[in-house]
């Protein structure tokens, strides 16, 4: 019981990056909301950023500049690693969410389950038309 | 919100020290927590502030979108075309230690100067097009919707 | 010190990646679609001399180790090129190269005019992407092209012409992100581990920790993560409609690479870093690849019988072709192996051929589905001609591309002797008789109900013919299809450790 508890209170960072991973993926997978799907990778992502960050930081370490008298640097690399990795998460849910926007606009709505069965049904006649965007899609920051 | 009084003059106390505080970030990413991608963040959120309390149209009149859309290729250029000039100096791309020479004989480098100045015009580049994406994003997804608001 | 100027021969590593990304910055920047196309023109067809320059290099003196910014491995970046690699980066470039040819007047075709500037900047972007994957040394470096790479894809998939684009774009982005974050845990574990990212160094480094449960955990993560962009069987959710619905080039040009350069990343972490001993002694890869090969030979081929879109039933005929790859890699054998790297090469050539000559078809008659394209064989015959051929090469016809890799695998499952996997592969090749003969039967034995509008140009079939031709002289000149798959397949077998 004891060397239970004492595996879960040491490596409690690896324990919440499981957690959160388990949670962002539940949400991509259960929701059909496209922006909860986004949010949901987005959790998932930040889950793996505790995975590389939490083991970097060395205890009693400081951070990685030279100066007199200190022995221990925290690692920078996990950190430089990470950066690279927020901004292409960064990206990806921008991405994402121009593509919901424009989903949005052509199909009227953002639930996967109905956009699902209008997809189908296209395959064995004509789209559907396309309804009436609601503002100027030919947007001139495009 | 444009007749919210108090919200337009915080905005005008808060936006100029935003932007020199991004500036600050920035240039003190070699020895503290800062560099390229948060300054730009910070510019560009003073910018939306400006956008969200005065107006998308205020501030496309501040930074017009062209200029968005000229800075989001611009900084990747600045970044490539830091490499570019290491290969010119018959360095690997993006080796910041021959960018400079030293004295008057060509071969011999300045390294230490080499590396402040390709550290300095990299992260430039990079401030520049995460700005410019971070106002591109806010422009597209601000632009569309009601009309009528 | 040489005299002041550009050494390109030492530098060809760098340009291979940045001549792309370079330019297609530049498209962004000036966004007039004419001078993006030319300027993509420019830099697709510099791609394959590079390649070449760098597989003759390779070639003659052996690896090529590139240390980027000047810091060397294992503490840098670096660039490694060496057989497979080589070869995969001829491929993709000489695809993205002919693609670029063909595109124009078919992008002019099919995407609105003010997005054209960004499709020309997006498919640069894409082939930088790519190029890079294959020719990175840094297991990180690998992450960040496979996500260069993947959004520009995702961008190409979305200007496709139907509104169903879109919800394809959207689905291959949620789970091509869930499979390249799978990539940087698996990463993240053997970083911790091993404390190095540099794939030749880990590839010494990986017998020295005394636990090997997080390095098998971190394998399976990574093999997880590049199945996902790989479109191994139950992970391939994602492809028939990516493929089905983009424009016709970037179908062609996604079709032919990335999967491509997702096998051979398999293929160096599998192989060459982790070592046969370790992947195929310590966990049951090769017969959890076995079945996932297999099923998905018998279910997307049975998939494919059934579909009403051109462009899907192919890209369900694409993640049966995966399967076959996957099983040359299952059977851990040097025959095996080189029918799976002979497979890579030849697939993307006859995948290409395909959706090139089903692009032709929609730049005359606006076809989509099969039975658009009712008697298309009468009325645009050096089109389907091509069809025909490339179907062949698919189907594994001797004397096209596509025998010379069943061959192999055959072999290698006869010396396995696994003689129920030769009895999956000759039901899978029946299987694509009976999709690529319903085309043939529709297009020649019925009557023609569209009108061909217009007769599509003539580069845009004399591409499509360049591919045929090819598919039939690598069907018929071994040397370079199955002569250096299986030079890849000796070196891959070795390992990095012992090589």
């Amino acid at each position: 019981m004891i060397d239970w508890f004492e595996a879960l209170a040491t490596h409690y960072n690896y324990w919440i990056t499981i957690a959160l991973m388990m949670a962002g993926l539940y949400i991509v997978v259960a929701r059909s909301n496209m922006i909860k799907t986004l949010v949901g990778l987005g959790i998932f992502q930040t889950s793996v950023y505790l995975l590389y960050l939490s083991p970097g930081k060395i205890l009693g370490g400081t951070p990685p500049i030279m100066a007199e008298g200190i022995e221990t640097y925290s690692n920078p690399l996990p950190h430089v690693l990470i950066l690279t990795a927020i901004v292409v998460g960064v990206a990806t849910l921008a991405l994402g969410l121009a593509i919901v926007v424009r989903i949005h606009e052509a199909y009227g709505t953002i639930e996967e389950d109905e956009i699902t069965t209008v997809v189908d049904r296209e395959d064995f006649s004509d789209p559907e038309p396309e309804p009436e965007p609601e503002s100027d899609p030919e947007d001139s920051a495009a | 919100m444009i007749l919210d009084v108090i919200l337009r003059v915080a905005a005008k106390l808060f936006i100029p020290f935003i932007l020199m505080f991004g500036l600050y970030v920035q240039l003190h990413g070699d020895f503290g927590p800062g560099g390229g991608f948060q300054a730009g963040v910070i510019i560009a959120a003073a910018v939306i502030l400006y956008a969200i309390i005065f107006g998308k149209d205020a501030a496309t009149r501040a930074v017009p979108e062209w200029a968005v859309r000229v800075m989001i290729p611009m900084g990747v250029l600045i970044y490539a075309g830091v490499g570019v000039w290491s290969m010119l100096m018959q360095g690997e791309y993006l080796n910041y230690n021959v960018l400079l020479h030293a004295g008057e004989k060509i071969g011999t480098y300045d390294a230490v100067h080499g590396q402040h100045w390709g550290v300095f015009l990299v992260e430039i580049g990079v401030l520049v097009t995460v700005t410019g994406t971070m106002l591109g994003i806010f422009y597209m997804f601000a632009g569309r919707g009601r009309p009528d608001d | 010190m040489s005299a002041p100027g550009l050494d390109l021969h030492a530098h060809l590593p760098a340009l291979q990646v940045m001549v792309p990304l370079i330019g297609s910055v530049i498209c962004a920047l000036v966004r007039q679609r004419h001078v993006c196309a030319a300027i993509t023109i420019g830099c697709s067809v510099l791609m394959p001399v590079i390649a070449f320059a760098l597989l003759w290099q390779v070639q003659e003196t052996g690896t090529i180790s590139y240390a980027m910014g000047g810091w060397a491995p294992p503490v840098g970046i670096e660039y490694r090129v060496d057989a497979p690699n080589a070869f995969l980066l001829v491929l993709v470039s000489i695809m993205g190269a002919l693609v670029a040819l063909y595109a124009p007047r078919s992008v002019a075709n099919e995407i609105r005019p003010e997005s054209q500037g960004w499709y020309y900047s997006m498919y640069l972007m894409c082939m930088a992407g790519l190029l890079g994957m294959a020719i990175t040394g840094d297991a990180f470096n690998v992450f960040v092209f496979m996500e260069i790479s993947s959004l520009a894809m995702y961008t190409l998939i979305a200007l496709g012409t139907e509104r169903r684009a879109l919800v394809a774009a959207f689905q291959y982005l949620i789970i091509g992100t869930i499979g390249a974050t799978f990539y940087v845990i698996g990463v993240g574990l053997i970083f911790t581990m091993t404390g190095s990212l540099n794939l030749y160094d880990i590839s010494t480094l990986i017998w020295e920790p005394d636990s090997t449960r997080p390095v098998i955990a971190g394998l399976a993560f990574i093999t997880v993560g590049i199945g996902l962009k790989l479109a191994i069987f139950p992970l391939h959710l994602w492809l028939p409609n990516a493929y089905a619905f983009a424009p016709t080039v970037a179908t062609a040009f996604i079709a032919s690479t990335a999967t491509k350069v997702a096998v051979y990343l398999l293929l160096r972490f599998l192989f060459s870093i982790f070592g046969v001993d370790y992947t195929f002694g310590l966990t049951p890869a090769a017969e959890i690849l076995m079945i996932l090969a297999v099923l998905a030979m018998m279910v997307a081929s049975f998939n494919a019988i059934f579909q009403v879109n051109i462009k899907r039933m192919l890209a369900y005929s694409s993640v049966a072709q995966v399967g076959y790859m996957i099983l040359g890699i299952a059977l851990v054998s040097e025959a095996g192996l080189t029918g799976g790297i002979s497979h890579l090469f030849n697939h993307a050539i006859i995948k290409a051929c395909l959706f090139l000559a089903v692009g032709c078809v929609f730049f005359s008659t606006g076809a989509t589905r099969i039975d658009g394209l009712a008697g298309i064989g009468r009325t645009m015959p050096l089109t389907m001609g091509a069809f025909v051929i490339a179907g062949l090469g698919l189907i594994g016809v001797p004397g096209t591309a596509g025998f010379v890799s069943k061959w192999y695998l055959i072999q290698g499952a006869a010396e396995a002797e696994a003689w129920w996997l030769v009895v999956v592969i000759v039901i899978a090749s029946v299987m694509a008789v009976l999709y690529v003969g319903r085309i043939i039967e529709v297009a020649w034995f019925q009557e023609p109900a569209a009108a061909v509008v217009r007769k599509p140009p003539p580069e845009m079939v004399a591409i499509t013919w360049v591919l045929a031709l090819a598919t039939i002289y690598f069907g018929v000149q071994t040397e370079i299809s199955a002569g250096v798959a299986a030079e890849a397949a000796r070196e891959l077998l070795a390992g990095w450790r012992q090589g």
